[in-house]
């Protein structure tokens, strides 16, 4: 649950950081790599390695598609449908991946936001991306 | 057996021999009430948990905190003997305190934020794995004694 304040919050957030969406994304990418090795293997048919342009643009897919659900989040099952139908049909990823990488998130959040990542910004975050997560499941069965 | 690399011995000594123990614990412990409210169950005579700020600012969280960041450091110091070291706290987080393992989690998971937010840009993948991994054997050793 979700107050308004939150959500202004979030929104905040995300839209500062969309200018640096490919560095955020990666290092949450890279971040799950490292510390769960399984998720590498949703990514044999890329270069994972740091810095590499697969990374980075792979990255900074998720971090936009993020921002964007931030902007309206009563809106996400309309905004993520596309997203929905390729996780559940295409991509077929374990959604306890979902939850590794926002984890991942997190934690690149508050190594960039440092004191400004507060546990208020923290709990609003947590829960806005166990929403997203939660949504992007939906048509897995 | 735990099996540990010269590398996340090092980064461990080296997370906490940076930490501010009583600044890390209090602000842990609050994040983890605040982020995960269904955990101040186990706080109910710790006086005025009724918001964020109220949490923050509160004294006796802060110390307990402090006392959870020092019982982490008997495990920083004995890492090849995590479960021993922790078989008694298991047995009280269990018979005395009823605490639902899963807490163990939540809790690591805000230390590893509040350490990312201390560390910055220095807490890389690597690093965190590192801190992960010595957070699960932890938490692990600590629901040894539920039965």
């Amino acid at each position: 649950m979700l107050s308004a304040r939150e959500k202004e919050l979030i929104a905040e957030i995300w839209d500062r950081l969309t200018p640096v969406a490919e560095d955020i994304g990666a290092e949450a990418l890279l971040r799950m790599f490292a510390t769960e090795p399984g998720s590498k293997t949703y990514f044999s048919h890329l270069d994972i390695s740091p810095s590499s342009a697969h990374l980075r643009s792979h990255g900074k897919k998720i971090v936009l598609a993020i921002a964007e659900g931030a902007k309206d989040i009563s809106q996400l099952a309309v905004t993520l449908g596309p997203l929905q139908t390729l996780h559940a049909y295409q991509l077929r990823i374990d959604p306890t991946n979902f939850k590794f990488f926002s984890h991942c998130m997190l934690v690149t959040l508050a190594a960039h936001m440092r004191n400004d990542f507060t546990p208020v910004a923290h709990a609003a975050m947590d829960k806005y991306l166990s929403a997203f997560a939660a949504v992007l499941a939906e048509k897995f069965r | 057996m735990v099996v540990w690399t010269d590398f996340e011995r090092a980064t461990i000594a080296d997370i906490f021999s940076k930490l501010d123990y009583e600044a890390v614990g209090g602000a842990t412990l609050a994040r983890c009430l605040i982020v995960y409210p269904w955990t101040q169950r186990y706080f109910g005579n710790f006086g005025n948990l009724y918001n964020a700020a109220a949490i923050m600012g509160n004294p006796m969280i802060a110390k307990h905190g402090t006392t959870i960041l020092h019982g982490l450091d008997r495990a920083v110091k004995n890492m090849d003997n995590i479960k021993a070291t922790y078989a008694e706290l298991s047995v009280l987080h269990s018979e005395k305190l009823h605490v639902d393992p899963d807490n163990f989690k939540l809790l690591s998971d805000c230390l590893t934020i509040v350490v990312a937010a201390q560390l910055g840009k220095a807490f890389s993948g690597e690093v965190q794995a590192a801190f992960q991994k010595f957070l699960s054997v932890v938490v692990s050793a600590l629901g040894k004694q539920y039965h």
